[in-house]
């Protein structure tokens, strides 16, 4: 509670708590306000913002209500950002842990081949993974996650490097525990908060890199997505903008407030580190 | 100093191999036999087409033994061939690199002014106003922005072309043709430069922050030197050198802010080529462009390191 307090009190990250409370209604309210399918003709194409009560955000060039599409496509930024960070996370803290642990040749060659993987161009390995397991939910988040692990395992692999040498680490293996027991029980424990804060950041990251896949054709061609949304707007700019302009904002929004949120968890879980900046 | 050369030569190599290896991984991993796609590609697909495609291109020997034959056609420039486009990989994306090469360039030297003007600034209104658009940009999706700087600036205002890389048509030489281009460049230039400022000003301007505190800093202050001097030669110089190791480090980036400025602009460079290769499902210019730009980033790293090691006396020569 007293942790929930210091997070609002904090001005910006309170902002950002309630845009992303907004963006979470609209992924759950969306099926129930649009139970049709955001992929329907509903009306005449270009049709602009507020010519008729029913589509407040216009439709698009076949006929498909914007606004419709941008409250579905929240839930699917959400669920693929916090999913593909999940599995990015799978990856990258246990490979830092052992790194960190064990130091030594392990973790020269763990730190090797993360460093492979930070000089490949990020976007252009995602766009390859994708391209080549054909576009869908699971080929997006996989190579989300492969591409964004790096940062996590230097992070984790750092501070278990520190709390190595503390002294009920050093009491455990005394007392005979088993290093995976340590590794799981005494230091990862330990570990929790920067990786929360640099999880809310990889959301935020991995939430634009899908929406730039959908906006090069690379989405999952079942999800209506902002990326997709944009994208398909595209060709028709002058006559209507709005269909391109409404889920960038969207996307804008959604990002924006997760960096504050993860700004003021930063600050709120590790105040030391708050007065230094 | 030839010994920390050798071993910085000797790095960049075995990065370059591994990600060589990765490719030919990905490009094994590609739907489809390669030699059904490439007869389909070619447009005819019977046995005795197959079978001469596969013994041309090695596919008939083990693994290992193609993986070799990759590696070999690599250390001479040869990336494969587009069946689609009837090139080969290499001449396709070399056609392309100058076009990129000039975007990217533009666009990070943008960015570095931008970031500077904005650090010398720490603490009035135009350092509040250039770190909140830092984080605007942040988090803003780049090819929207491409989009709506197409919209506002070219379409509605026509002060900048809307795509492409010089008028077709016009027929212009020498300098009006340089003029052109620079003309065309303005707007995925601004738009892409904005993008790395929004990475770098935030770092650039902590970096400057902190080479402040330093003591030579105060006392070059204490001995009078004008306010100007201080931040131009004692600080600025100093902070910038971590910038742009970082901005080596994340040179990735900016392959990926290529492709989406250039999709959007009908810039023809590689990040387009990479974007018409995607519609087309034309694998191996795809991983083509993919082992171009990794090979770029390392080369990039590679030439920093060795800058580096020349103007900052302070970096380990020996290490």
């Amino acid at each position: 509670m007293a942790f929930l307090l210091r997070l609002v009190r904090h001005r910006s990250s309170a902002v950002g708590l309630l845009v992303l409370t907004l963006v979470l209604a609209a992924a759950i309210l969306a099926p129930i306000l649009y139970p049709q399918s955001p992929w329907r003709m509903v009306g005449r194409s270009f049709l602009e913002p507020y010519a008729m009560q029913r589509f407040p955000l216009g439709t698009d060039a076949l006929g498909r209500d914007v606004l419709s599409g941008l409250l579905h496509g929240a839930s699917v930024s959400l669920m693929i950002g916090f999913v593909s960070t999940l599995a990015a996370l799978v990856i990258g803290v246990p490979l830092g842990a052992v790194a960190g642990y064990l130091g030594g040749r392990v973790d020269d060659l763990a730190m090797r081949f993360t460093e492979l993987f930070q000089t490949i161009p990020s976007f252009a390995l995602a766009i390859v993974i994708v391209a080549i397991l054909q576009p869908s939910i699971y080929s997006i988040v996989l190579a989300i996650a492969l591409v964004s692990w790096p940062p996590v395992t230097r992070l984790v692999r750092g501070e278990v490097m520190s709390l190595r040498s503390r002294d009920y680490v050093q009491a455990a293996i005394t007392l005979g525990q088993t290093t995976p027991r340590i590794i799981l029980g005494q230091v990862l424990p330990n570990t929790i908060v920067p990786i929360i804060v640099m999880g809310s950041l990889m959301i935020a990251t991995a939430i634009l890199l899908e929406s730039s896949l959908s906006f090069l054709g690379l989405g999952d061609p079942n999800l209506m997505t902002w990326g997709y949304m944009v994208g398909a707007g595209r060709t028709r700019l002058i006559e209507a903008w709005w269909i391109s302009f409404f889920p960038g904002i969207a996307i804008f929004l959604t990002v924006l407030a997760l960096n504050l949120v993860g700004e003021g968890l930063s600050d709120a879980l590790n105040p030391r580190l708050a007065r230094e900046r | 100093m030839i010994r920390f050369l050798l071993s910085r030569l000797l790095k960049g190599a075995l990065v370059l191999f591994l990600i060589a290896i990765i490719n030919f991984l990905l490009i094994r991993a590609a739907p489809g036999d390669p030699a059904t796609v490439m007869a389909g590609e070619a447009g005819a697909a019977d046995a005795v087409f197959l079978e001469q495609l596969r013994a041309r291109f090695g596919l008939d020997r083990p693994l290992w033994e193609q993986l070799f034959l990759y590696l070999k056609g690599i250390a001479t420039l040869d990336l494969g061939f587009s069946y689609r486009q009837n090139q080969t990989v290499a001449s396709l994306i070399g056609d392309r690199l100058p076009a990129t090469l000039l975007l990217t360039g533009t666009a990070f030297a943008v960015s570095l002014v931008l970031g500077i003007l904005a650090a010398r600034r720490v603490g009035r209104w135009s350092d509040t106003a250039i770190t909140t658009a830092a984080l605007f940009f942040y988090a803003t999706p780049l090819f929207w922005i491409a989009l709506m700087s197409q919209i506002v600036f070219a379409l509605k205002l026509g002060v900048v072309p809307n795509v492409g890389y010089e008028t077709i048509g016009a027929g212009h030489s020498g300098l009006w043709r340089a003029l052109d281009i620079a003309h065309h460049l303005v707007l995925p230039a601004m738009t892409l430069g904005l993008f790395f400022t929004a990475i770098y000003a935030r770092m650039m301007r902590a970096s400057m922050l902190e080479v402040a505190s330093f003591d030579y800093v105060r006392t070059a202050r204490a001995k009078g030197v004008a306010p100007g001097i201080v931040t131009r030669r004692h600080i600025a110089r100093n902070a910038i050198l971590p910038v742009v190791t970082l901005a080596g480090l994340q040179a990735g980036q900016i392959v990926g802010g290529a492709v989406l400025t250039e999709t959007v602009f009908a810039w023809p460079g590689i990040g387009r080529l990479m974007f018409e290769a995607l519609a087309q499902r034309d694998y191996q210019v795809l991983l083509g462009v993919f082992f171009v730009s990794s090979a770029m980033v390392v080369l990039f790293n590679l030439v920093t390191d060795i800058v580096y090691s020349f103007v900052d006396p302070r970096i380990e020569v020996g290490a």
